[in-house]
């Protein structure tokens, strides 16, 4: 899919605390796949764009391996909910509001994100 | 909480205990009551029969058995680490170590068991453990990192298991046994006897008929060796005690309870102590009525329900349980049900017994052709079947049962044809009845719907199986359209997008989905399901449908499985795994010294593969592209090692070189591998090539492998090794090269078509109606028409393919996708790291569960590995 010019230069912001983060530009976002993002305190997001260019980001870590990869897993929707799985072993997490679709107990950080 | 809500106070929070509240919940009594837990153990109840799995990869959070929704929804006040420390049975209160009190109307025992540790010298010695709680397991994984050896006391049920977890950590695995046989309880001389042949098949050292003495130590008090009673002294780290467990019944005993003279809480049919009718006691703690302490899991879901039953002021007693076990021990499966041993008067035994093979089986049969009981090892396909009809006269005859398939026995008995009485779950006392109006009255669809109703196969698991096949035939007599859609997107079957997207020339997932979907996925982002599925299956068909045969071009790429979108294989830190293809195995001196510069100038760690390849680990993803540009540049191509495609053609040396060979097995399984290298398909391809029939290509255990005859070669198709291991089946014989890869191009495309997703030849060639001949029938004779197609199809792909590594350096645009980081793309991922390890890297696990998360993030699971 490709953007329409004038919303090129658009750019990706997360939300943090009582600021806006930059990312990226909003073109660099495929839809359906996702991107990492260092943060200043060394957190890491996972940033995505869905086809109809919703924006979601969440923390990059799977809380079950450990390794910093949820940028890379696949994403979809769920009964209307779009989700990512983790490329590892799978589980799946809503992407707006962190909570693992497959253990209720589990839950990863939500972020707000915007492109202006 | 007001006063008058009459108070119920569990002690012991372990599998039982769930299961009991779970049974106050149904009966409404949580609404009525107020319910208190005190749960010793640091983590709610878990599953502590799927223990061992921890060893395979599941958390903690995996084997929770707690749903903190249940908890909260019915206001249990659940307090976890906070263990009973005494009950006052006059004033009706238990005191908990936190030092609250809690007043009682019912007081229910869970305690369950402690692991038996004989009283040998040094029990206590470092390095001594015993296998009952994660904690323990926690504890010996981590003792194991400096251990080489371990041994298990005990080789019943809990002692193979914990002695297969010790050797999963790497350790040289011993079993002392006291008793002449391995799970004496179980299993006859015989059964036995099959076992053991298979255990020390797999590497693990077992003494039988001896016992431990004492536990040798060194100066620092560590464990360094067993002395045993016949004399001789084994040397090793690490002990693991698994001699039994006995009932927890301490508290009980100390509040001038009843126990048994061999421990247990003594209670009456309705779980009920004898003594006091405010306290219950169930599970492994409890001595029930029949005088048995059950240590299975099983008849203590059914004493939970009993109390609840009873606290309900319904009626139900528990007088006795089926102790019918079956289990996978490492690998094995180990049955026994009914009167195993044959202790009724008069009963004869009907025995299948092949040792080579490691396969035991015993029915016994009474007088009257009753089956009353039997032992299975080896294989136990036949325990849910056999099991539901003990006690009664089986409608074949019982030589039938236990005689394996294909040695002129009759068809399996299956599920249909079993009582509507019969114990489909013996885990759960779930009868075929219940399954059956689970699905016609309670309108259940699916095997996870009925275990939600029935809670049939919630436990161990080993009836899923049977229940599937009885909700498919359940749904399918009451003329109820199987749902057998790809997934939640679509309603096809696989085969069915194929010929849709074939016929219709789709070429995106889009497309697809918007026109194809179910109504209400179209317009939707799809699932991890079906979008790697279509993406496998428009790659399969990029030529034809007019695709770009790029699996990174366009919409393709956020497609892909995310190894296909890295072009790599993702290791368990993150990092990535690199194998660039090696065509029939053969790999120049030139070509090595490249792959090992590589690797050392990147500091990959480098093993040879099962595939006759070389895999290099440990890259980052910002490290491929220079990786790959290197490779590219010494003429590598992608080994695919991350697609569901062609792996390897394996050879063997042939004709060549080795004195046997009738014909060049390492040019064809070149051949081959150029030829259909890169071509995607539902599951991943592997073949290989023998020179002779001596067979070092190991070609029969493929998914098509060709074995040189002096007239020419031999193909074999739908063989697979991993799990579930399969012979190959010769397809035609004595071919020329132009006949044989005419053949396997007609195989591979109508494989491709008609397959499911991830299923592999073997499963595809043993569901489809037909099997072997209508393939045959299909490839060879061409019965459908459709092999001039299939040919076309397969010359498209050949024509196309191109390396997509080499595609991928040359465009900048996708090379920025290889980055930790989008908004600091020269930055590392800092959870990659790496230790050394015997001269050269590891991921460095540590690192994993530390991570970097920030303290606010109080809900995030807790994952130690
Ligand atoms: C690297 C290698 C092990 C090794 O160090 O030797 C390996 C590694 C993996 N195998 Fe394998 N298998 C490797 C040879 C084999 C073989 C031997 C062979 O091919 O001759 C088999 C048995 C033959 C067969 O497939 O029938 C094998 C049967 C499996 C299976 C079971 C397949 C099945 O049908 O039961 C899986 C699981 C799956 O695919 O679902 C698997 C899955 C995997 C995965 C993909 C698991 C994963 O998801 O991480 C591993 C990825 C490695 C990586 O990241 O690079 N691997 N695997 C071997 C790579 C060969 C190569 O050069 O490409
Ligand atoms: C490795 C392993 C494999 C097994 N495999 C199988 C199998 O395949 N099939 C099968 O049927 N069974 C199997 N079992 C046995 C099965 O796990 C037990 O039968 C079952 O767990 C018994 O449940 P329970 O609730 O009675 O006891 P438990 O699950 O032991 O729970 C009792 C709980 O009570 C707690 N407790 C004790 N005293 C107090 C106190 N004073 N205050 C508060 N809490 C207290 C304990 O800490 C424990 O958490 C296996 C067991 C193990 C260890
Ligand atoms: S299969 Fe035959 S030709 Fe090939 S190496 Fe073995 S013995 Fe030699
Ligand atoms: S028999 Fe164990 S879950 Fe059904």
């Amino acid at each position: 899919m490709t953007l329409a010019p004038e919303t090129t230069d658009l750019k990706v912001q997360l939300r943090l605390g009582d600021s806006w983060f930059t990312i990226c530009d909003l073109n660099v976002l495929l839809p359906g796949r996702g991107v990492a993002a260092l943060l200043p305190d060394g957190r890491q997001a996972a940033v995505f764009r869905d086809r109809t260019g919703n924006l979601y980001a969440v923390d990059n870590r799977d809380p079950f391996g450990g390794a910093a990869v949820l940028s890379r897993g696949l994403t979809g929707s769920h009964q209307g909910r779009p989700f990512v799985a983790s490329p590892l072993l799978k589980q799946r997490f809503d992407l707006a509001t962190g909570q693992c679709l497959d253990d209720d107990t589990v839950r990863i950080t939500a972020y707000e994100v915007r492109a202006r | 909480m007001t006063t008058d809500t009459p108070t119920i106070v569990l002690v012991g929070h372990g599998m039982v205990g769930q299961r009991f509240l779970e049974a106050l919940a149904e009966r409404g009594l949580t609404a009525t009551h107020r319910v208190v837990v005190l749960c010793e153990e640091p983590r709610p109840a878990y599953d502590r029969v799927a223990l061992t799995s921890y060893f395979s990869g599941k958390t903690p959070e995996d084997l929770s058995m707690t749903d903190m929704e249940f908890i909260e929804k019915h206001s249990i006040e659940l307090r976890v680490g906070d263990p009973a420390e005494t009950v006052d049975r006059s004033s009706r209160t238990v005191t908990a170590r936190s030092g609250q009190t809690f007043a009682y109307d019912t007081l229910v025992l869970a305690t369950g068991s402690y692991p038996f540790v004989p009283p040998v010298p040094n029990k206590d010695a470092t390095g001594c453990f015993v296998y009952r709680t994660i904690e323990d397991l926690l504890a010996i994984e981590e003792y194991a990192k400096t251990a080489t050896t371990g041994a298990v006391v005990g080789g019943g049920l809990l002692g193979l298991e914990a002695a297969g977890a010790l050797k999963g950590l790497g350790l040289t695995s011993h079993i002392v046994e006291f008793a002449p046989r391995l799970m004496p309880v179980q299993v006859d001389e015989g059964g036995g006897a099959a076992l053991l042949r298979t255990i020390e098949d797999m590497g693990l050292s077992v003494h039988t008929g001896v016992g431990t003495q004492e536990i040798a130590v060194d100066a620092d008090g560590a464990v360094t060796g067993m002395k045993l009673s016949d004399g001789s002294e084994l040397s090793t780290d690490l002990v693991v005690f698994s001699a039994g467990v006995r009932p927890r019944d301490q508290l009980a005993r100390a509040s001038g309870l009843t126990v048994g003279e061999r421990g247990g809480i003594t209670v009456d049919e309705q779980c009920r102590t004898v003594n006091d009718p405010h306290v219950f006691a169930i599970g492994e703690c409890a001595l029930a009525a029949d005088g048995r302490v059950y240590g299975l899991v099983a008849p203590g879901y059914e004493q939970a329900e009993t109390a609840a039953a009873t606290i309900a002021a319904d009626e139900a007693s528990f007088t006795g349980a089926d102790l019918s076990t079956k289990l996978k021990l490492l690998g094995v499966d180990v049955a026994s049900f009914g009167d195993a041993h044959g202790t009724a008067d008069d009963c004869l035994d009907v025995v299948y017994s092949d040792s080579r093979a490691g396969l035991y089986k015993k029915l016994v049969i009474g007088r009257d052709g009753t089956l009353l009981g039997g032992i299975l090892v080896g294989d136990a396909e036949a325990y849910g079947t056999l099991r539901a009809l003990t006690g009664s006269v089986p409608p074949i005859s019982p030589e039938s049962l236990v005689l394996p398939a294909g040695s002129g026995a009759p068809a399996q008995l299956g599920p249909a044809a079993l009582p509507d009485d019969a114990i489909i779950c013996s885990c759960n006392n779930v009868r075929k009845g219940t399954i059956r109006d689970a699905v016609t009255e309670h309108r259940c669809t699916t095997v996870p719907e009925v275990k939600k109703c029935t809670k049939a196969g919630t436990t161990c698991g080993s009836c899923v199986k049977v229940l599937g096949q009885l909700v498919t035939a359940e749904l399918e007599a009451g003329g109820v359209e199987v749902d057998k859609g790809l997934c939640g997107c679509f309603a096809q079957t696989r085969e069915e997008l194929y010929e849709i997207v074939l016929a219709l020339r789709i070429n995106t997932y889009q497309d697809l989905l918007d026109r194809y979907g179910r109504e209400n996925a179209r317009g939707g982002d799809g699932c991890e399901i079906c979008k790697p599925a279509v993406a496998s299956i428009i790659a399969s068909l990029a030529p034809t449908i007019g695709a770009s045969g790029y699996v990174l071009d366009g919409e393709q790429a956020a497609l892909q499985d995310s190894n296909d979108h890295f072009l790599a294989n993702l290791q368990k830190n993150g990092s990535y795994s690199v194998v660039p293809r090696i065509p029939g195995g053969e790999i120049t001196p030139e070509g090595l010294i490249v792959i090992g510069e590589i690797a050392r100038d990147f500091g990959l760690y480098t093993k040879i593969t099962g595939g006759q390849r070389i895999d290099m680990f440990g890259a980052r993803v910002e490290q491929l592209p220079l990786i790959w540009t290197r490779l590219v540049d010494a003429g590598f191509e992608s080994g695919h090692a991350y697609g569901k495609s062609l792996r390897t053609v394996k050879s063997c040396v042939g004709q060549t070189w080795c004195r046997y060979g009738v014909q060049d097995s390492v040019r064809m399984a070149i051949d081959l591998e150029l030829r259909y290298r890169g071509l995607r398909s539902p599951h991943k391809l592997k073949s290989a090539v023998s020179g002779c029939a001596r067979e070092c290509a190991e070609a029969q255990s493929k998914d098509f492998g060709v074995i040189a005859t002096a007239g020419g070669w031999n193909l074999y198709v739908a063989g697979n090794g991993g799990a579930t291991p399969r012979h190959a089946d010769l397809l035609a014989q004595d071919l020329t090269d132009t006949e044989l890869i005419k053949l396997i191009d007609r195989f591979l495309m109508f494989y491709i078509r008609t397959a499911d997703r991830l299923e592999r030849t073997s499963t595809w060639l043993e569901r489809i109606p037909g099997g072997l001949d209508h393939v045959r029938d299909v490839v060879v004779e061409d019965s459908l028409g459709i092999c001039e197609e299939l040919e076309t199809l397969m010359a498209a792909h050949v024509a196309n393919y191109r390396d997509e590594w080499s595609d991928t350096i040359n465009d900048p645009e996708k090379l920025a996708r290889f980055v930790s980081f989008v908004n600091a793309p020269d930055t590392p991922d800092p959870v990659v790291g790496f230790v050394p390890e015997r001269d050269q890297i590891k991921p460095d696990l540590p690192l994993l569960s530390i991570g970097l998360r920030p303290a606010d993030d109080v809900l995030e699971g807790t994952a130690q590995r």
